[in-house]
This record gives structure tokens, sequence and C-alpha cells, in this order.
């Protein structure tokens, strides 16, 4: 599949930081999952993780959304120190993802299922909600709108009102994309968006992560292990391996970093 | 063809979002409401109120509760009969203690203090989840009725341990008391359901219900949404325990007039009404209404047919009717765990074709 011209990486660097992980160690335990990593993520770009299995890429995307809590390190969001916080503050703040196996609501349509991702932005109490007539229901119109355009946006309109549970992976995978950008996000994790999925859904999942990164502007961080997909979409990539930090640059940069090569990427070299 | 949708557009998303979407539907429950506003009670008699119409409407009322809890937001709970005790005993507190308020005002504010109560015994699952919180609130259901027998000031010192309801009338109406007449218990049960009812399912469309449901189905992915756990669970608590709190102390002033805890707000109780959701439709309302017919129909049929059609003995048949239920629970568990409204969603989506196959 060929790049589209998004962002131009060159143009990445000048960018501001949005996003900035200083000396990060994780541990379970004796386990030391990350070792002292640190990187950032600019407004903006698409910033690919990528790492053989167990390099600890995962344990990484649940320190930025609140799931684990570093022993060592910062985390910095939009110029401010962000202090531990649980998950739901985290989304509070303009931070949404999807998961690597699906976690949808099953028992809810597609439809409730974005609209909940919406939930940073209903504001109404639960008495207004048990009258429904006047603000509640302006706000449920308001989001609905709002819901639609992105129904709309990932071409899932037929299916709005089926149960999650009955679609097949490729659409549940589209649907928790859905979700995830309902909630407006400035910064959308992404954990193996692709993975699974067949040459021509990645193609339809590629064309939706960059046309969500070039027209709503979202700042992206996906962990991927097709490498094509990762140099084709992403602006700039970081490398891990046994939870260090080997590598971090442009595509080009990185498919060049001998200890990359060494550690992943498995091309022979002499 | 008399049930179909096809040609009910809707052109905005207020349209889209109603109770009841199609226009036959509406036209049903708004004749159903007529006939049970407007006709029943002037032909209602002792018998069918007190048999028929209203448990089944207190019922109702309750079934929405745990349903809320339970259904939707996957929390189980085996206190029911506990929270009812307690809208009970805050009802008769209420009543004897300031008589001049008007009743439906002690019934809502019994309610209240019900869902406060429910919110308090619904912080450990916060911690635990499933089948060890069913037994953190079956610990709920046998404190509260220890709590209401051991504690004399409960039932204001009375020789007997029971409570009783003084009368109290509404718009000069005696809707409790012995002075009351079937038609004014009737109504005034019909009112609560109604309006409880609306509310709930105005709750379970919107964010709320969305965020209760979102709870049930993977509470993981609601937290990294941003649902609070601890509001979502603990409003899930007060709501359902609000509604129990109110089918409590209707099930105490209006139906039975006096009440003894052990007997009336039972275990028993409990496994009642959560029957009745599981028979009728977890995470449904209209479930919550077929299932509290369908348990309080039952026993009334089968006397029907078994004592006095057939002449039978009275344990007999009563005993054939505990058969009958847990035959049925189980048949629901296994073939139909969604309940009779799924069987209702399921006749309802034949009919949109009837008579044609396809």
């Amino acid at each position: 599949m060929s790049a589209l011209p998004a962002a131009g990486p060159e143009a990445a660097p000048s960018r501001p930081v949005l996003m900035e992980l200083k000396n990060i160690t994780l541990r379970f335990g004796g386990v030391e999952a990350i070792k002292d990593i640190s990187f950032d993520i600019r407004e903006g770009e698409i910033r690919a993780i990528i790492g053989p299995n167990g390099a600890g890429k995962s344990s990484m995307l649940n320190v930025i959304s609140g799931f684990y809590h570093p022993q060592e390190g910062e985390v910095w969001f939009r110029g401010r120190r962000r202090p531990a916080m649980k998950p739901y503050q985290v989304a509070r703040l303009g931070i949404a993802r999807t998961f690597q196996n699906i976690a949808l609501f099953d028992g809810m349509s597609v439809l409730d299922n974005v609209m909940t991702g919406r939930i940073t932005h209903m504001k109404r109490g639960i008495f207004a909600q048990g009258v429904w007539k006047g603000p509640a229901e302006r706000e449920e119109v308001a989001n609905r709108e709002a819901v639609e355009r992105i129904i709309d946006f990932l071409e899932i309109q037929r299916i709005r009102k089926t149960p999650v549970g009955r679609l097949p992976y490729g659409l549940k995978k589209r649907v928790e994309l859905a979700r995830a950008l309902a909630a407006e996000p400035k910064l959308l994790l992404l954990d193996e968006p692709m993975a699974g999925m067949n040459v021509e859904e990645k193609e339809d999942m590629s064309r939706f992560i960059l046309d969500v990164n070039d027209e709503f502007g979202t700042t992206i961080a996906l962990i991927e292990h097709d490498m094509g997909v990762v140099m084709d979409l992403s602006d700039r990539v970081v490398v891990m391996d046994y939870g260090r930090k080997i590598g971090d640059g442009t595509p080009a940069e990185v498919r060049a970093n001998p200890e990359v090569i060494d550690a992943y990427l498995g091309v022979a070299h002499d | 063809m008399i049930y179909r949708e096809a040609g009910d557009f809707k052109t905005n998303y207020v349209s889209d979002g109603q109770t009841f979407p199609l226009r036959f539907d509406r036209w049903a429950y708004g004749l159903l409401l007529a006939v049970a506003f407007l006709v029943i009670p002037f032909v209602i008699d002792d018998y069918w109120a007190n048999a028929v119409f209203v448990p089944f409407l207190i019922y109702a009322i309750a079934a929405i509760g745990l349903n809320i809890l339970t259904g939707y937001c996957g929390q189980v709970s085996l206190g029911t009969g506990g929270f009812m005790a307690v809208g009970a005993y805050a009802a008769y507190k209420l009543m004897t203690a300031f008589p001049d308020v008007p009743f439906p005002v002690h019934v809502v504010l019994a309610g209240g203090i019900t869902a406060a109560v429910g919110v308090l015994f619904g912080l450990p699952s916060l911690r635990i989840k499933g089948f060890y919180l069913a037994v953190a609130t079956l610990a709920a259901q046998f404190f509260l009725v220890w709590l209401f027998n051991k504690v004399p000031w409960f039932y204001n010192y009375s020789a007997s341990g029971q409570i009783s309801a003084p009368t109290r009338e509404v718009f000069g109406w005696a809707v409790t008391g012995p002075s009351a007449t079937p038609a004014a218990s009737y109504l005034i049960c019909l009112i609560f359901l109604t309006v409880l009812a609306l509310i709930a399912r105005n709750l379970t469309r919107g964010t709320t219900g969305r965020t209760w449901m979102a709870i049930r189905d993977m509470d993981i992915a609601a937290e990294i949404i941003g649902v609070n756990p601890l509001t979502a669970k603990l409003s899930a608590f007060a709501v359902s325990s609000f509604f129990i709190g109110v089918a409590g102390a209707l099930f105490f002033a209006v139906y039975l007039g006096a009440v003894e805890v052990g007997s009336a707000f039972g275990i028993q109780k409990s496994f009642l009404v959560l029957f009745m959701i599981i028979i009728g439709g977890l995470g449904s309302i209209f479930g919550s209404f077929a299932g509290a017919a369908f348990l309080v129909l039952l026993p009334v049929l089968l006397k029907a047919i078994g004592v006095d059609m057939l002449g039978w003995p009275t344990d007999i048949v009563a005993h054939i009717q505990l058969v009958i239920v847990g035959a049925l629970i189980i048949l629901f568990l296994v073939l139909e765990p969604h309940g009779l409204a799924q069987l209702w969603r399921v006749t309802k989506e034949k009919l949109r074709l009837w008579p044609f196959p396809y």
C-alpha cells in the first residue's frame, strides 16, 4: 500500500510537544517492564511505538492512559505535569484509546456504544435525565449530531442500530475507533488497530487513521506490528525492546538504525 | 401485516429517540393507559384489586428497581426484601410522626431514605463483583430484617412488633387504612408506577443508562472512556433502591396495611423479585412488567384451575406452583436468558412480516 501524503515527517519536529514522557520506569514486582524510557509526542503527528512481543509497548500505552502508575518518571501533558490519575480522569483530559482485544459494550447498539464515547461531553445530572424533556433531550440531540458525523466518517451508518455483539471482527474494530473518536480526543491511542485484519481491512483502517489525523488534526500514538503499515503511516517511530528504547526517529532513520535491525526487523547484517 | 414499521420514517433525532418509535406502539400503549386510568377504577372490586392489580403494580415498581441495578448495571442484588422493608418502615415512621403531610410525599421520602441506605450497602460493589457482591447484599437483607425486629423504635414500641398503616387521605379519598376503597388503592399505585416507569425509561435511554450498561458490559473499557465507576455504580444503587423503597412503602401502607417484617420482607421476597426480572427479561423495562404480571398471575391462575375447577387441596396447588416456578427459572436461564421481553421482541419481528415468511 502506498503512503498517502499526510503531514510530512520533516514538519514534525517544529510542532509543539503535546505529551512528554520523562524517564519512565515501570516494575511489576521484580520485573522491569519499562526501563527509563523518555520520548515525546508532538501535536498533530502520528507516532508509532514498535517492538517485539513483550517489549513493553502495551505497558507504555497503559501508563499514558492511566492504567499503570510508573514507579519512576513523569508524564507531561500539554505543558503540565500530570499527577497520578485514574483512567476516567485521564479520559477527561482528552486522551482516548482503543484496545488490542476489542473492548466494546456487547449488549449495546453501535449507536449507544459511540454515544457512550461522548460521556465526557455530557454534563446533565440524573434529575434532568429523569425528566428528559428540556436540557437532557437537547444535550442528547446535540451529541447525537456529533456522533452521526463520526458514524458517517467511518462509514458505519448501516449498522447504527445493530447490537455490537453480532458484528464481524473488522467492523468491531471500526466501531471501537468510532467510540474513541466520539470523545474528540486531543491524543488518540491505538493498540494494534490492525491486528488480525486482512489486507483490504488494513487498507481501510490505514485510510481512516490518516483521515482522522488529517481532518480533525488528532494526534495519534499507535502500536502496530505490520512494518509496512507503520513505515507508511507514521511521522516518527519509537522502537522498544526488553523495556528499553533502542531507536527513535523518522521511519527512514529507524529503518537504518543497526540496533533496531538487529533486535526487531530481523534482517541479517554483515 | 397489522404490525408494521414500513413508512414510519423519522426526520429528526428527537423522534428517533422516543420511547415508542412505532406509531402502532404509541396507539396501543396510549389505549392501554386510557383503559388503566379511565375504565378499570370504575369496575374494580375487592378481589381483583387485592389478588391481581395492586400487587402487580407494586411488584412492577420493585422489579423495575431491581432491573436497573441487576439488568442494566450488572450488579447482582439479593437485598430487595430488606430494601423494601426500609421503605415500609420509613413510610411508617414518617406517617406516624407527621400525620399532616400528604401520603404521597411520605412515599417519595421513604424512597429517598431507602436510596441512601442502598448507596451505603452498595459501597462494597466498588471492590467486589458478581457472586461475592450477591453475598454482600444478602448480608444487607438479613441485617435489615434483624434490625427492624430488634429495635422497638422502628415499630413505635407496639406490643405485637408489627407496624400498621394509619388511615391517610389524598384529595378526600382514603388510600391507606381499613376504609380505603379498591379503586383508591389501585389508582395511587398506578400513578406511582406510571411516573416511575417513565423516569426509568428516560434514565435508561440517556447518558445515565449508557454508563450503567457500559459498566455492566465491560467495566475497564467504561472507565477508559471517562465513566467514573464510583458514581455509575452508586447511582444505580441509589435509583434502584429508591424504586424498591417506594414499592416497599406502598406494599406496606396500601396493599397489606399491617406488616411483620420477617414474613413480609424476608429473603423469599428478594428471590421473588429476582425471579420476576429473570423471567421477564434482564435489562428491559417491559420485561419488569411482564415478569411481575407473570408471577402475580400464576398463583391466581393455578388456584382458579386447581382449587376451584379441579377441587384439589390448597397445599398441593401451592406446592405445584413452587415446582412450576422453579422449572420455569431453569428453562428461561437455559433457553431464553433475556426472558419474556426477548420473546415479545421476536414475536414483534415476526409480526412485522406476517403473513409472509420473509
